[in-house]
Formats: C-alpha cells, structure tokens, sequence
C-alpha cells in the first residue's frame, strides 16, 4: 500500500546558502511557551542582569520546557502577550547590552547513563524543532528502552521554501553522528533510520558519505512527494508500520527525532550552551534575499527581516513555517520562536486568497489523503453538526496537512474545517465521557 | 502606517487546477469529436452542437440571474452539458427540440437540484432520455453521412439497429472512423478515444470507469456470442464511458466505486441491447447507475489509516 500525497512546487531557493549570523537586536522578547505544554515559569523579574543561555523560564510539570535569555543585558519588562495562536502568554522582554557575554551556568553536562543523558536534554531546553515543538526529554524518557526498535530521523522537509534542515545536514552532518553515537550509547538503540526527500542530492551525499563509517544507519531517500515529513507518513514510509489512531511512535517500536534537534543535541552535549538561537529560512515572493540566517530566540521578525536584506516589496503574508501548514502571523512584532524553522513573507499576489466555488465532487480530496479520510464528508457532517458522524469519519485522525485543500479544484476550504470539526469531535467526546461517568458513579450509589 | 497583514488558516499555498481549467480540458477533447462529426456529417452538425451550447449557457446564465444565485457561466460546466447533449442527437433534429433538450438539461437536471456539483443525474443523458421520449421520431431518424446537405435525406439505420434487425453492417473501419449513422457525436470511436486518452493524461478522468464499464460489455458480448469489437465501437459506448460516466457529480470518486459504476453500466447496457426491446441502452445505463451512486460511494468509502489497536 502506497499513501497519498501531492507534488507542489519545492522552492528549495536557499538550499546553497550556508546560514549567516544577523545583528543583535536591541529588545528580544521571549514567550514562556514555545513548545507543546504548560507553559514555562518566569523566574526572572523586571531590572534583573541576564546573561546568554542563563535559564529565565523554568519547565513547570512534566511536559514543560526551560527557557534561556539568548541575549546578555537587562530585564526590561516581564508581561503577558498574546501569541499568534491566540493564548496569552507570559513574556520576557530583554533589553540587550550587546555584548553577548556567556552565562557561568553554561557548562559541558556530565552524562554517565540513560536517566543524566535526558536530563541534559531537558537542561538545554530543546523542543521539536521540526515545528512541532513537542519537548525533546519527553520524548526521550521511554520507560522500556528494550521497546525502542528503530530511531527514525525525519529529515524529510517537506515544505516548500524552507532549507534550514538541509543545512544542518550539509554544514553540521557530523553533529548529527554525534547524535546518533550518543543515542547508540545511552538509549542502547542500534537502528537508525535517516529519512530524507530525494529533492536534497547535497544532503543526500553528505549523510551516505557519513553513515558508511559508522554501524546501524540507514539512509532512506523519499519521494518528493508531500508530506513526507509527517509523523505517520514518515514512519509508514520508512519502517512500513502504521501508528495506531491516538497513539504514538513507540506504539510500533519507533522513536521519531528532527535532525536539526538530533544535531543540537549532539552540539549541546559539547558546548553547554541551550537553545538560545535558531538557524532559520527567510524566503518568499516578498523577500530581497532569499537566505538561511542564524537569529537570536526572541527576534522580531522585523528584525530579522530587516538586517537580513528587507524587502523588495509590501508583505501582505507572513508565515512562521512553510506555506502548507506554517501559521499566519498578525504583525512584524512577532518573536522567533524556538520551533520557527522559517520565515516566509508573502507579496500580494503571492498571498492572494483564490475564490471559492461549489464541490464539484471530483473527489481529489479523499483521493489525496494520506490517510484516506474523506473531507467532503466530513464537511457535510460538520455543518450537520453530526459528531458521530465525524467520530465514524475519524476526523480525529486528520493532521492537518492541507493536501485536500491544496488540490480542490473548487478551493473548498477542507483542511480549515476539519479543524473546526476536530474540536466539535473533541467536545462531544469529552461530553460523552462526562455523562458516562456520571452515570456510573449515581449507579455505584 | 502599519501594514495590514491576511491572518488566514493554513494551507497557504493553492493548486492551479480550477473548476473553470477541468471544464475546459472536456472542452479541448471533445473538440476532435466535433470535427469528426462535421467531416462526416456536414454544416449542420455544427449548427446543432452551436444552438446547444448556446441555449445550456442561456438558460444557465437567466436562471441564476432570476434566482439571484451567483452566476456561474464561466466555469464553462454549461458548455460541456451542451456539447454532450449535442453529441447525443441526430443531426437532423429540429432546432427548436434542440433548444427544448437543452433548457430542460440545464433548468431540470441541474438548476433545480442547486447548480453545479448537486445534480444526482447528468444532464446531458437525462435530456436525452426526455427527448427520446418526446420526439421518438425525429429522435431516431438517423441519416446517411453527409447526405443532410442534398435535397433528399436519406435515412440510415444505426449499426446497433441494423444489427438488431439482422441487415447488413458496416465495416470495423467505418465504425472506428464514425462514417455510419447514428447521433452526430458518438459515431467516430477514433475522435472519441483521442479525447478520451487526453482527459487521461491531463489527469481529469481516471481509468477505472471507461475500463470498466468497456471491459464489461467486451466480456458479456463475448459470452452471450456477440461480435465484440462491433459491440464496443458502436452506439453510444465510448462517448458515454468516456465523457459520461466519468462526470464527477454523478459518479462516485473512489477507485472502488468507479469500478463498480462501470461494471453496472456495463451490464445494464448489454441488457438493454441485447434483451430489452431498444437497440442501445447506454443512456439509460448511465442514468440508473447515477442514482446507486450515493450507495456506491458509501459502500466503497475509503478506510481511515488508523493502524492496529492502541497499545
């Protein structure tokens, strides 16, 4: 069985541009929620001296993550803010001395087994850096490593434009074998499987070149064929087993780790220092220069653009993420988070929203699923408000990859309500529950 | 002045492919039939298929106007229902049942059940059907090839006709190349396979119905001891399995589904012609199938990839 999926337009414009560091700038602010789960604790008060990689956020629960100034200076204010998703999120906004002076806190960790080595991951801060966001150590804290079958790597990049991924591979490959050695040493994990698009030669070349002098990697060329770089996909593609619906990697024996993240890792475990910066694509219609750029945690965007070259025309769009499934942001104040892997700037016509007109019911959709769900239907029961409907449908299944959007004819915006219907489906669901365990506990009495 | 930027939800990016682009993709390969069906039959083959187009894109465009629906005219769906519905008549019938065919496929068939996408029937077949009924006899009074210029129209049985009726036949050659009786646009296999192969290759249609619903006739021709080329290359086989069958509103989407579509319409039309008391039985085959298609479609849904049991 092959799964769907769609060919779009790579764009891959900066793979050939090794990432260069942009100025500091004046302010950083930095949202105490940059990853999947309860957001940091501010440990810092407004006045306060920071250094780089001092920890001013710190994990609170166990799907958290610490945060680290990624500039030296002073605490200019602490404040909630609303982020692009539309929580509010408490803020640190640091006033920079430019200096980057390094904080005395960063050291080389001392790993010695299984349970140091994830708590150096949790020390640095690293969260998934494919976008997810997800907390690395959580990841990594499997309780029976005996489970752990395979590691893959996703070096898939799927999405158009961005390269950051790309570079990692060509600039920093061995890192990304350091990364593997730790694994190999403190996860006793013995396969690993290096998945990459086959629209990356130079990568491609780079990571075979490296994995013939080492045991237990494998390097899996993918077809270009969008979204490889999904979790599920990757892993159905790569190992040829499907993760159960609500389940996870581990479920089939496989830990799923970004190469970029893999590589910090790696990097972190000889210098110290946490994730304070983020090798980031800037690209997009609007954008002078295409590039790949080096940005301190907490950059506006503004920033960024600006000392990276400008613009060359009026943004009208500007994504943090690739173009399929990258989140608008509402203005050019918005930091660089620690998941943002890209910045595309869209001009107008780039941006343009296309019309929409009536299903035509040609069936693209369903057919280029890669899960083979089936958004017609799922709008309709949406709009009919038939949450069993949706639940039959396993809307809950849906990742959010935009291919039924991207491919309708009609522009019918199907990704858009299969979200809308995914929470619809995750209400009834809790309510159903609510009312089960109501009426057991009245029939218990 | 701060700069208004578009917050919308993911996807950013769009495909190229429109509503308007897959209508015009039928359009381009309908064309050779056309041709064709001026080489064969003359002038008048063209004015049919005109008068078509332009009352389908009429009554679509007034409709709409009076219902106060958005108009959708460019998209060019109402085109393609006008050059099928001309496809499927005789070149000699009379203007004014042209015109009467059309509105009906447009108004009826589509407009009332809500336009474009919501139409359980094609319009074009379903007109056809109406008019076989209303005007039998002009309906089916088929003429020689290119005969319609000259003074007297001589009538010509359709192959499935004279095969019916035990005359003689024409030649495979002159089924393939169209140059026999029959409605002006179904009668060359060649312009229609041309067409047929381009929707293939520009991705509009997929393979599974016209293989289908083919392979069926070819195979119950074979056993019921038929000739099986003479079976698929006349009538209205191809036209229908190529162009019909494969309308997306009234077909189901699922490869599954396409195959079930064709093997119905593939038995229903061997039934028809073979058992029923008319000579092709495409049109009404089409048609049934339209309506198991919703059933279709349910029962060959696609599978949600959702693994084993959660561990």
């Amino acid at each position: 069985m092959r799964l769907h999926g769609i060919k779009i337009p790579h764009k891959k414009n900066t793979a050939d541009c090794a990432p260069v560091r942009i100025t500091i700038p004046e302010t950083v602010t930095i949202p105490m929620s940059m990853h999947i789960g309860k957001p940091a604790k501010v440990i810092v008060k407004k006045g306060d001296e920071v250094k780089v990689g001092q920890m001013i956020g710190q994990a609170d629960g166990f799907v958290s993550a610490n945060i680290h100034a990624s500039v030296s200076g002073t605490v200019q204010k602490v404040e909630e803010m609303v982020s692009s998703s539309g929580a509010r999120i408490p803020c640190v906004v640091i006033k920079s001395d430019g200096k980057q002076e390094i904080s005395d806190d960063v050291k080389k960790p001392e790993i010695t087994d299984f349970e140091s080595f994830v708590t150096a991951v949790k020390g640095s801060g690293v969260v998934g850096l494919g976008g997810a966001g997800f907390p690395s150590f959580v990841k990594l804290s499997v309780k029976d490593l005996a489970k752990v079958k395979h590691i893959v790597i996703n070096a898939a990049e799927c999405e158009p434009y961005i390269t950051s991924d790309t570079r990692t591979m060509i600039d920093k490959g061995e890192y990304v074998f350091k990364g593997i050695d730790a694994l190999k040493k403190y996860m006793k994990a013995e396969h690993f499987i290096i998945g990459i698009e086959s629209n990356k030669p130079e990568a491609i070349t780079k990571m075979k070149e490296l994995a013939s002098k080492t045991d237990g990697v494998d390097i899996h060329v993918l077809p270009s064929i969008y979204p490889q770089g999904g979790e599920k996909v990757l892993v159905y593609n790569t190992v040829k087993k499907i993760i159960p619906k609500g389940g996870l990697p581990l479920d089939v024996g496989v830990i799923v780790i970004n190469v970029t993240t893999l590589a910090f890792i790696a990097e972190y475990l000889e210098t110290g220092i946490p994730l304070v910066e983020k090798c980031i694509t800037l690209d997009g219609s609007a954008v002078k220069e295409p590039k790949n750029i080096i940005a301190p945690i907490g950059t506006s965007v503004a920033h960024l653009v600006k000392s990276a070259g400008g613009l060359k025309s009026e943004p009208a769009k500007i994504l943090y993420g690739g173009p399929m499934m990258g989140i608008a942001m509402p203005s050019m104040d918005e930091p660089v988070l620690k998941n943002t892997n890209a910045i595309i700037v869209m001009d107008k016509k780039e941006a343009a929203p296309m019309k929409t007109t009536a299903c035509i019911g040609c069936g693209a959709c369903l057919n280029h699923c890669p899960f083979r769900l089936d958004p017609r239907a799922i709008s309709r029961a949406y709009k009919l408000d038939d949450s069993e409907q949706l639940k039959e449908l396993c809307v809950d299944l849906c990742m959010e990859c935009g291919c039924c959007s991207y491919v309708c004819p009609a522009n019918r915006p199907l990704v858009q309500t299969n979200k809308l219907a995914k929470g619809k489906l995750r209400a009834y669901l809790t309510a159903q529950k609510a009312a089960e365990a109501a009426k057991s506990e009245k029939e218990g009495k | 002045m701060e700069t208004k930027l578009i917050s919308s939800v993911s996807p950013h990016f769009s495909g190229k492919r429109t509503t308007q682009k897959i209508m015009l993709d039928v359009i381009i390969a309908l064309i050779p039939a056309a041709v064709a069906s001026f080489i064969i039959f003359g002038w008048r083959s063209l004015l049919i298929i005109g008068v078509c187009v332009a009352s389908c894109v009429a009554s679509e465009f007034v409709f709409e106007k009076i219902c106060k629906r958005e108009n959708t005219v460019t998209d060019l769906s109402a085109v393609v229902t006008g050059m099928l519905l001309a496809y499927n008549l005789p070149v000699g019938i009379p203007v004014w049942q042209a015109v009467f065919g059309s509105v009906t496929a447009v108004i009826v068939v589509k407009q009332l059940f809500g336009g474009i996408g919501q139409n359980f029937a094609n319009p074009a077949i379903t007109a056809r059907i109406i008019m076989m009924t209303a005007f039998s006899g002009t309906m089916t009074s088929w003429v020689i090839p290119a005969s319609i210029d000259k003074v007297d129209v001589i009538s010509s049985a359709t192959p499935l006709v004279a095969s019916a009726k035990g005359e003689t036949l024409p030649s495979y050659l002159s089924l393939f190349l169209g140059t026999h009786g029959g409605c002006l646009g179904e009668t060359c296999a060649a312009a229609l396979l041309l067409g047929g192969l381009y929707l293939l290759l520009r991705g509009v249609i997929s393979w599974h119905t016209p293989v289908a619903f083919i392979a069926t006739v070819a195979i119950m021709s074979l056993i019921c001891g038929k000739d099986v080329l003479y079976q698929v290359l006349s009538g209205g086989l191809l036209l229908g399995a190529l162009f019909m069958a494969t309308d997306y509103s009234t077909t189901p989407q699922t490869k599954w589904g396409k195959i079930i579509f064709g093997i119905g319409c593939g038995l229903i039309t061997i039934m028809i012609r073979f058992w029923g008391s008319l000579p092709e039985g495409v049109s009404f085959s089409i048609l049934l199938m339209n309506i198991l298609t919703p059933y279709i479609s349910k029962l060959t849904r696609n599978k949600p990839l959702i693994g084993g049991a959660k561990k």
